[in-house]
């Protein structure tokens, strides 16, 4: 591993109580007053997050549309002007190399937004791939700094500090070229967190103003500033995946029970089809399901998931939740175990601790 | 930060307070502001016997499972229930919710332990 990196919002993380980790590479606070405090302002009011990590590439070029067709999962066509897309790069195995939003420009531009674990890769398999595509590919993680502003009165803040019409903006929807505090910025109605928000990406000389201007005019409607311990429960109680827990290299997007994603008719040929088409007409043999624990245990990412007595699969991500109260959790099992209904234990420490699967809409 | 004076500190932040040749253990205020709000608290078996520095207990926040590591030898003779129902008690007080009363094994080795002077100056260079 080599050297930490550290967002340009680095400084404000003491100025404001974080507590400091490290996280796929980054130094990045995990949290400030406190997860729960963090979860709980995100969903009653707001919360603002530094994403800064998060990786940007662009493609760009008379070919990027049949590009992304060949690249992607998803059907960038069925994407209109300024809309964001979620999706996946698979392997020809179907294992997931990166999930990530693609903000279209236009047919001819892109902007990705990628898991800071995965940039290199990422950038790596996009420029292997690029073959006889006449598409510019770049990566710009270095260029830009990123707030998330997220929870229901994401807007009512961030519209003191902008003129556009935020209430014209629907969600998963973006706008370039906005002035944000002064400052040049890309505004984005989206998020991680199961809440309405925003993602604000600009140059990284002008993200510290604006993390503190937010502050100022959003800490009497109860904005909070949150670490990455709330972005992980906020996002696992909103049925959102995360690359690590629920995706991996050798885990298919079906697997991860992300099917609604994978647009296998659509007419190009994309990498990954064959074997996703044949795991979608039956040779599935596993999938991501969602259980809730019956006996007392915490079920955490890495457990052991048993039945009929036996090891079977194991937990992607698990907490206590902190908007139920309840012990709740996802893991990778078998097909014939993963209906609705079905009894599981999960291995806590020394005991096997009874669980059964549940609807994945935790928050209904 | 709260210490109680003549309780016995371990790096791990137990804290365990000698009685003849009873002890109670728990975790110290420092640890359960640093864990945040505990949800669950997996508590030994009365009977159980630990050696010094095995974890006898887990205290699980929203964050992570954390082992708790038993300060002195011996056997568990008593558990807290309450914090069955209630593990949120450890952040109310931590010192006044001990986890459990041991009954020691011989002499308490308290040699690599801290006194409250001694520990408040290591939760401070930490």
């Amino acid at each position: 591993m080599g050297k930490l990196l550290r967002s340009a919002l680095f400084e404000v993380y003491e100025r404001y109580g974080g507590n400091v980790v490290d996280f796929a590479g980054w130094e990045m606070p995990v949290e400030y007053e406190g997860l729960v405090p963090e979860h709980n302002a995100v969903r009653n009011a707001a919360g603002m997050f530094d994403v800064s990590h998060m990786g940007q590439i662009t493609v760009e070029g008379k070919d990027a549309e049949a590009f992304m067709q060949y690249m992607v999962s998803n059907d960038v066509a069925a994407a209109g002007d300024h809309q964001i897309q979620y999706t996946h790069f698979c392997r020809p195995d179907g294992g997931i190399v990166d999930d990530f939003l693609i903000y279209k420009y236009n047919k001819d531009r892109y902007l990705l937004i990628v898991n800071a674990s995965n940039v290199d890769k990422d950038f790596a398999w996009v420029n292997e791939n690029k073959g006889d595509f006449d598409v510019k590919l770049e990566n710009l993680s270095d260029q830009y700094s990123a707030i998330a502003l997220q929870g229901p009165k994401s807007e009512e803040i961030l519209q003191q500090l902008t003129d556009i019409d935020l209430s014209a903006m629907k969600p998963f929807r973006f706008q370039d070229g906005v002035t944000v505090n002064g400052a040049k910025a890309l505004v984005s109605r989206n998020g991680y967190t199961g809440e309405d928000g925003f993602e604000i990406y600009l140059g990284n000389d002008d993200v510290v103003a604006l993390w503190d201007k937010l502050y100022e005019v959003g800490k009497d409607k109860g904005l909070v500033p949150a670490g990455l311990g709330a972005r992980d429960t906020l996002r696992f109680e909103a049925n959102l995946p995360l690359y690590g827990n629920e995706m991996l290299d050798d885990i298919s997007p079906l697997e991860a029970s992300l099917g609604y994603f994978v647009k296998l008719d659509k007419e190009a040929d994309f990498i990954g089809k064959e074997v996703l088409k044949k795991q979608k007409e039956g040779a599935l043999s596993r999938k991501i399901v969602a259980f809730e624990m019956k006996g007392k245990g915490i079920p955490r990412h890495g457990y052991d998931v048993l039945a009929d007595g036996k090891v079977v699969g194991f937990v992607t991500t698990g907490y206590t939740s902190p908007t139920l109260g309840k012990n709740i959790g996802k893991a990778m099992v078998p097909i014939e175990y993963a209906k609705i209904g079905t009894p599981l234990q999960i291995q806590v420490r020394k005991k096997a601790v009874d669980a059964e699967v549940v609807s994945a809409k935790f928050l209904g | 930060m709260k210490i109680v004076e003549g309780n016995f500190y371990s790096k791990d932040h137990e804290w365990v307070k000698i009685d003849g040749k009873e002890a109670f253990v728990g975790i110290s205020d420092h640890a359960q502001d640093s864990l945040g709000d505990i949800v669950y608290v997996e508590l030994p078996d009365v009977g159980d016997e630990f050696d010094k520095g095995e974890a006898f207990a887990v205290v699980e926040s929203t964050k992570a499972a954390s082992d708790v590591y038993l300060p002195v030898a011996g056997k568990v003779v008593e558990v807290n229930e309450a914090l069955d129902d209630a593990p949120e008690l450890i952040n109310e007080d931590a010192f006044a919710n001990w986890i459990a009363k041991i009954e020691l094994s011989g002499d308490a080795d308290t040699s690599d332990l801290m006194d409250a002077a001694a520990y408040k100056e290591f939760c401070e260079n930490e």
